[in-house]
Parts: C-alpha cells; structure tokens; sequence
C-alpha cells in the first residue's frame, strides 16, 4: 500500500502540473478547475465534520464571506480583489467564534440545524446589506492580474490551494490533532476524561476548516468575477460540500478528493447528454451510493462489499 | 501524604441526597476501595472528584489544591485518570489508537505517544488486541481498555468506577491482578469502586470505605470493615 503511494503521488502530481498542456480545452479546464475548488472545499469541510464529528451544514457562510471579501475590496477600492485570500479567512475567524460559541453547546443533529439557520442567515445580511454586498444584484468584479478569459493560472492557484488542504488534512490525521478531534467525534465525556479540552478543540477545528473555505470562496469569486447570495450562500453549496465527504468517506483523507472527483465529474456528464434529466440521474446515484456503500468509497474499497450491501438490503426489507 | 483530601463533600439532586458530608482521603501509592451497594453514591463520588459533575457542598483537594470547578479535562491533566462503569471506548478506534490517544495528553510527539501507548498495551496485556476495533471487544476487555487508556495518560490518582460488574471469576481474578500491579509497579494510586464481591475488596485493598446512601458508614482495614455491625445491616438488612 505504502509503496503504491510513493509511485502514484508522483505520477499523480506531473499529471496534475501538465494536465493544462494536456487538455488544451477551455471547457475541460475549467471542469479540473472546478474539481480541485471542491476539493479543496470538501476537505476542509471534513476537518470539522468527518474528524471532529461536528456536522456542519453551514459551510456556505464561510464560502460567502470569502468570496464577498474578494468582491467587496474590488467594488468599494481600488485594490486587487486577489487580495480577499488574505482578508477573506482573516474576516471569517471571528465569525467562526461566534457560530461555535452559538452551535457548541448543542449536540448531533441540534448542532446541525443550528449551523443550516448561520447559513441562512449570512445569505439573508447579504441579500439586504444592500450598500456594501449589492443585495440580490450581487457584485460583478473587473478582473485583475489576469485576464479572465485565460484560465491555466486560476488552475495552478487552486491547485496550490487544494493540494495545500490536502496536506494539511494528511498532516492532522496523522498527529495529536487528528486524534484528540477523532475523540471528540466518538465520546466527548472519554475526551474530557483523558485530558481534552473538548471546546478548545472543536473551536480549532471550526478555525481551520472555515478559515480555507472563506480562502476558496475567495478564489471562487476571483475567478467566477461575479457573487450574488444565491450563487455563493446557498443551502444547497453547504449540502454539496458534505456530499463530498459522505460519498468518499467521512473522516478519512483521501474521502472527500474521491468524492470531489467523482461528483464533479458526473454532475457535469450528465448535464451534457441528459440536459433537464441529469439531477434525477445525479440524485438517483447518490442513493445508490449511501446504501450500497455506507462508509463511503475509501471504506468500500478497502473491503470489498461483496454480499454485504445485498444482506444490508435484505435486513432493510426485513425490517418495513 | 494524603493525594486526595475530600473534605464534607455532598452533592443533591432536587430532593435526593447522593452524597452526604463525605470526607476521606487517598494516600500516595496505596489502594483504596470505596464500596457500598448499588446507588450508595459511589459513581457520584468519582464524578464530583473528576469534574463531571458539580459539588453542592464540600472541598476536594489534590495535591493541596482545589479542584472544585475545574473541568474534567483540567482535573484530566493535573493527575487524576477515571473509568467508567458504563464502559466508554473511542468505538471507531483500535485499542492502540485509544491508548494512543490517552498518551498524546502529556506530548505532541508521535513517536513518544507511540512508545508510551505501546508500553501500556503491554503492561494491561492487550498486546494481542492491538488493532481490533475497540466496539468488537468483549466486556472485561473493554474495562481493561478503559483502564489502559487512562493510564496512558500517565496518571497519579486513578479512580475505577466498578471494576468487577459484569466480570466472571477468572476475568474478575485477572482484574485484581492488574490492579495490584497498578501500585507496586507504577506506583500510582487507585480508588476503587466496588459493589460487594467481598474477597476482592480483602485482596486487593490496603484501606476500605463503606458507603451507604451517601454517607460513610466505615472505614479501615478490610479485616476490620468486614466484621463491621453498620456494615452488616446495610448489605444484608435488620
């Protein structure tokens, strides 16, 4: 397994750097473009929620924020919108607090709803805080350092992004972080039992994974030059944010690039040949995937199902 | 030395006193059983001391200081590991990584966490359980987990919620043995809550508290409690 990887990393990052050369098609970079935002996203998402077990379905406030640093700077100066990579996760820090000062003290499914009403509610200032976010007009942005129309360096800069969070997400499974979050997430009373500031660490955790959404928000707005609050605050972006995960399986690494991939990919397949019927087919395939492979496909490949997803429909039946 | 000076500690819940002006102390290395029947206040004793829950009235110190109103986590590092009746494994984790985690309270490293989860997966005997799913195991060898991962955290004081329920008698013999062990080879200090096995608590126990509905009814040599008339009465009535 360890050798596999030391072959395939490398391989994998001469693919990723040629992949522009490669594929010289404005239309397919602009799908990898797409891919390593959601890669990104996703694996940030699973710092909080597959780690740490606090599902979040809120993570749009965090991607709105980002991406209205970056369309906020260009509308009301003169200065780069690109600098809302710093400012974006510099702002969201102190709403990060806040929300987890809010949603920590409820558990399980309280907290999630607790985090769908943040998201709600950041869409909502920005829909009426009409003098600086533009309202539902939203904010088109004039591009800056690069042309807009290019899109190789928007690739390598979120290629920087995601294989950073990836990283960094390997780095913290690997460590006193990834384990005393992993605590937390099993039983916060053994947590506390063997020393871990189980407040401390989630807020970390919210930290981390809000700080690099609001960084890709940044991007995203960057390179899309256009935020309006039902394209970056939606319910259903803090919905497909969590699919990632749950597809390529809650609190592992490699889960939520798996997913990225594969959701990315097929949403854009099918709205090419099926146009109106494609989310139908994109839904019916996440239904197919949550029962037949529960722990996600990292789980599911590790193990081969074999009859277990046929016993586990069996048990299902049995049970109505 | 006293470890543990708990001094007038009483706890209410609404109307029910579970706790009632209870003073003991712990000594450093020795092993003390607190024991009493079901619902003498025993699992509320080891949650006032360990944080979990707040004291209606009452002083405990350790160390000579205060740890009324500190969290569990805080209480966690300044020495004093728990278990608890109701076994509580990290159930996605292996044994290991439970202990692992148990470890990286006193370090960042991995590889120091490493050794000293590895050392403790020995000294408990759960060497060859290393990488089964904490949830699979059986009972005795969750408490035994429990204990593991509390000691890895390098305590000085801990405090064992039930160590027998639900052991049969070779299980419950080899729990002894590990508790005795606790002391003579790591020199940490145990309090031990036991319901009646009464052979136990003469083998295993340097001192013996008798609880009965919060209050303590005795305290000795587990020769002496033993012949105790209060003591008597209250496990087998009138």
């Amino acid at each position: 397994m360890k050798k596999a990887l030391k072959i395939s990393l490398p391989l994998l990052a001469v693919f990723l750097l040629a992949a522009p050369f490669v594929l010289q098609a404005r239309y397919a970079q602009h799908v990898l473009i797409l891919i390593l935002l959601y890669v990104a996203l996703g694996s940030a998402w699973n710092i909080l929620g597959g780690f740490a077990g606090q599902l979040s379905l809120g993570h749009a406030a965090f991607f709105g924020v980002g991406a209205y640093s970056s369309a906020i700077i260009a509308s009301k100066s003169t200065l780069s919108p690109w600098l809302g990579l710093v400012v974006g996760p510099v702002v969201v820090l102190p709403v990060a607090l806040v929300v987890g000062w809010a949603c920590f003290r409820l558990r399980g499914p309280y907290f999630t709803l607790a985090t769908i009403a943040i998201g709600e509610m950041a869409r909502l200032v920005a829909l009426n805080w009409r003098d600086v976010t533009g309202g539902a007009v939203g904010i088109v942005i004039r591009p800056s350092v690069f042309s807009g129309t290019d899109k190789v360096p928007y690739y390598y800069i979120i290629l920087a992004i995601a294989a950073v969070t990836v990283t960094l997400c390997y780095r913290i499974s690997r460590g006193k972080l990834g384990y005393f979050l992993m605590a937390v997430r099993e039983d916060e009373a053994t947590a506390e039992s063997i020393g871990i500031d189980t407040s401390g660490y989630k807020l970390r955790a919210l930290a981390i994974s809000a700080g690099i959404t609001a960084l890709a928000g940044a991007f995203y707005a960057n390179y899309f030059l256009f935020v309006d609050p039902a394209i970056v605050l939606p319910l259903a972006l803090s919905v497909e944010i969590v699919l990632m995960s749950i597809i390529g399986g809650l609190g592992t690494v490699s889960g939520p690039v798996l997913g990225a991939v594969l959701l990315k990919l097929s949403s854009e397949i099918f709205r090419n040949y099926f146009k109106d019927a494609s989310l139908l087919i994109y839904g019916t395939l996440l239904i197919i995937v949550i029962i037949f492979i529960p722990g996600g496909l990292t789980g599911g490949l590790k193990k081969l199902p074999g009859l277990r997803p046929v016993r586990r429909l069996r048990a299902a039946l049995a049970r109505r | 030395m006293a470890l543990l000076q708990v001094k007038g500690l009483t706890k209410k819940f609404g109307g029910l006193t579970a706790v009632d002006s209870l003073s003991f102390e712990a000594r450093e290395g020795e092993t003390l059983c607190i024991i009493g029947p079901n619902g003498a206040g025993k699992t509320t004793v080891f949650n006032l001391i360990t944080g979990f829950d707040r004291p209606t009235r009452g002083e405990i110190d350790f160390e000579g200081r205060s740890l009324v109103g500190r969290k569990p986590h805080e209480i966690a590092l300044a020495g004093i590991g728990r278990t608890f009746q109701i076994v509580r494994p990290l159930r996605g984790l292996t044994v290991f990584e439970n202990i692992l985690v148990g470890a990286f309270a006193r370090t960042d490293d991995r590889g120091e966490a490493g050794r000293v989860a590895e050392s403790t997966l020995a000294f408990t005997g759960l060497a060859h359980l290393r990488d089964a799913r904490a949830v699979s195991l059986p009972i005795a060898m969750r408490k035994r987990l429990e204990l593991a991962r509390s000691l890895a955290t390098r305590p000085k004081l801990v405090l064992l919620d039930e160590v027998m329920a639900g052991l049969n008698p070779t299980e419950g013999k080899e729990a002894i043995d590990l508790i005795k062990k606790l002391g003579s080879e790591r020199g940490v200090t145990a309090v031990a809550g036991v319901e009646h096995v009464m052979h136990v608590v003469m083998s295993v126990s340097d001192r013996v508290i008798v609880l009965n509905h919060g209050r303590k009814i005795a305290e000795g040599k587990p020769g002496e409690v033993a012949s105790d008339r209060d003591v008597i009465t209250a496990y087998l009535g009138e």
